[in-house]
């Protein structure tokens, strides 16, 4: 509870200074909004009906981009982290495309594939996938030597090994991983949004910065960091219902 | 002539690595019989550990040969039982479940046997009431209790043990050595085990071998002769005292050779 009104404190606190500074004319409108002009026009978006449908827009394709790279990151991630062999194969390529800035690549996306959502797509997935794939390589690697050796006593082979125990001890750390490149694509998607959109938060704002409507944009950062948190609390809660167990040890220590 | 179960024959283990090699293991030659209790007992570093890794099949020998039931022993399998001296349990397993995941292989077994099985062995470790809890919920003696009915539900002939209590208290690891005791009676596995504490390996062991540092090797051989009834008290007995001077005689010999080889 003291943590929570701590928190809530510091919140309270941003917004105080937004207020008074934009209230009190120190700060001309145009470059920063009053909270009750960002309202409005949170008012008037929903009304016309275009403020959900941005956000579902953009909230789907931050989905599939990053569905689609969970899913090849998983197994090939796994992999690496388990088997010197695989890592030998992926290092280079995955280690050499992680450091290419994939914000460099919207060009050549566009080029590709237009502005459809399959450009959103490949820019998410250029974003996230390299990254996921090395941290759940690791996450892989950190688990204890110790329960990997009792499976082997028990009598499993490699593939079960893997499957039953590697996988299920680093899931935790696997799914904080997700949690973390998740809030990545959310900056990926804005990117591809901005440059290369005709729908969706990201051309929300950028429409916005045409007609130097300022509380338009303020509402869509506002929104993105809401979406943000909101999932952010999702990925938490499912965390504590799926691994029980971790939670405890974690308050035991 | 009782048949012997395990026969490990001139056996060393030498690890190398770019600069050096190091020789953990020096011409290891030792038996254990069926239904016996042999320790391993030396200073850290003797190798005693590495020895028992070999046995479970966890690591290989360089050279000599280890044998169970007269075949070779080359990888883990589930004729042999490991309790590890980390505890080792699955975390997000509950006590019952670390206990039936011993039983994955058998495929004939349904789920529900498994579990009376797992419900069976964790009443005969004393823990009764805590099938439904956690790792990370349990003490570290409890946890090893785990360990142990984990070990011994797929009833192996042979038990390896690697200073299961070494990290417990003074308090419950007598009580888990007098449970060890207990188990040991009933389930007629033989045992390895592995301990640098002089009193545990007397109590617990038909044969002690005590090892020696740098090589490892196996610096003597002393058979225990001990009512099969014994429980605790034994250890103030006069034949327990003589075994014990016995022991701390020869591992005191052993650090006064290594001071005069330096």
């Amino acid at each position: 509870m003291r943590f929570k009104i701590i928190s809530g404190s510091g919140i309270i606190l941003v917004l105080a200074v937004w207020a008074f500074i934009t209230y009190t004319g120190m700060v001309g409108s145009l470059f920063l909004p009053t909270p009750t002009a960002v309202i409005l026009e949170a008012r008037k978006q929903i009304e016309d009906g275009i403020f959900f449908q941005d956000i579902w827009i953009s909230f789907y394709r931050i989905l599939i981009g990053f569905l689609l790279a969970t899913l090849f990151a998983l197994p090939i991630g796994v992999m690496m982290g388990t088997s010197k062999t695989w890592k030998a194969f992926w290092e280079p390529i995955v280690g050499f495309v992680r450091y290419m800035p994939v914000v460099a690549f919207i060009p050549l996306s566009i080029l590709w594939f237009g502005t459809s959502d399959m450009q959103k797509f490949f820019i998410i997935f250029f974003g996230v996938f390299f990254q996921q794939v090395i941290m759940i390589a690791d996450n892989c690697k950190t688990v204890k030597k110790s329960v990997v050796e009792v499976g082997l006593t028990l009598g499993l082979n490699r593939l079960e090994v893997i499957k039953d125990i590697v996988v299920k001890a680093a899931m935790p750390s696997i799914w904080d991983t997700l949690r973390t490149v998740w809030g990545w694509a959310w900056t990926y998607l804005v990117v591809a949004e901005l440059v290369a959109a005709t729908s969706g938060l990201g051309f929300r704002i950028m429409q916005a910065q045409r007609y130097l409507s300022t509380e338009t944009i303020i509402l869509g950062i506002l929104t993105i960091g809401l979406l943000g948190l909101i999932t952010d609390t999702i990925f938490g809660l499912l965390a504590k219902m799926m691994f029980p167990w971790h939670e405890k040890e974690k308050i035991n220590n | 002539m009782n048949e012997h179960l395990l026969t490990a024959t001139n056996i060393n283990r030498i690890f190398v690595s770019k600069q050096r090699s190091f020789t953990a293991l020096d011409n290891i030659n030792l038996t254990i019989g069926n239904h016996e209790f042999v320790s391993l007992l030396g200073p850290s570093g003797c190798g005693k550990s590495t020895f028992l890794r070999l046995v479970a099949g966890l690591d290989s020998a360089s050279s000599g040969s280890l044998q169970m039931n007269g075949s070779i022993l080359d990888k883990p399998g589930r004729d042999r039982g490991v309790v590890f001296q980390q505890y080792s349990l699955l975390p997000w397993l509950l006590a019952w479940q670390n206990v039936a995941f011993a039983l994955k292989k058998e495929k004939n077994m349904r789920s529900a046997e498994k579990k009376e099985l797992a419900y069976h062995f964790l009443d005969l470790v004393g823990l009764k009431g805590f099938e439904e809890i956690y790792p990370s919920q349990m003490s570290g003696g409890m946890q090893q209790r785990v360990a142990i009915a984990r070990a011994l539900v797929i009833k192996p002939p042979l038990l390896l043990m690697d200073e299961p209590f070494g990290a417990l208290d003074a308090q419950t690891r007598r009580d888990m050595q007098d449970l060890l005791v207990t188990i040991f009676k009933e389930t007629r596995s033989s045992v390895l085990f592995v301990t640098h504490d002089v009193d545990e390996a007397i109590y617990l062991s038909d044969r002690v071998y005590i090892m020696a540092t740098n090589p490892g090797r196996i610096a003597k051989q002393i058979d225990i002769h001990l009512s099969d009834d014994k429980d605790w008290s034994i250890q103030l007995s006069e034949p327990f005292i003589n075994y014990k001077k016995e022991i701390l005689m020869e591992l005191k010999q052993q650090k006064k050779n290594v001071h005069q080889s330096k």
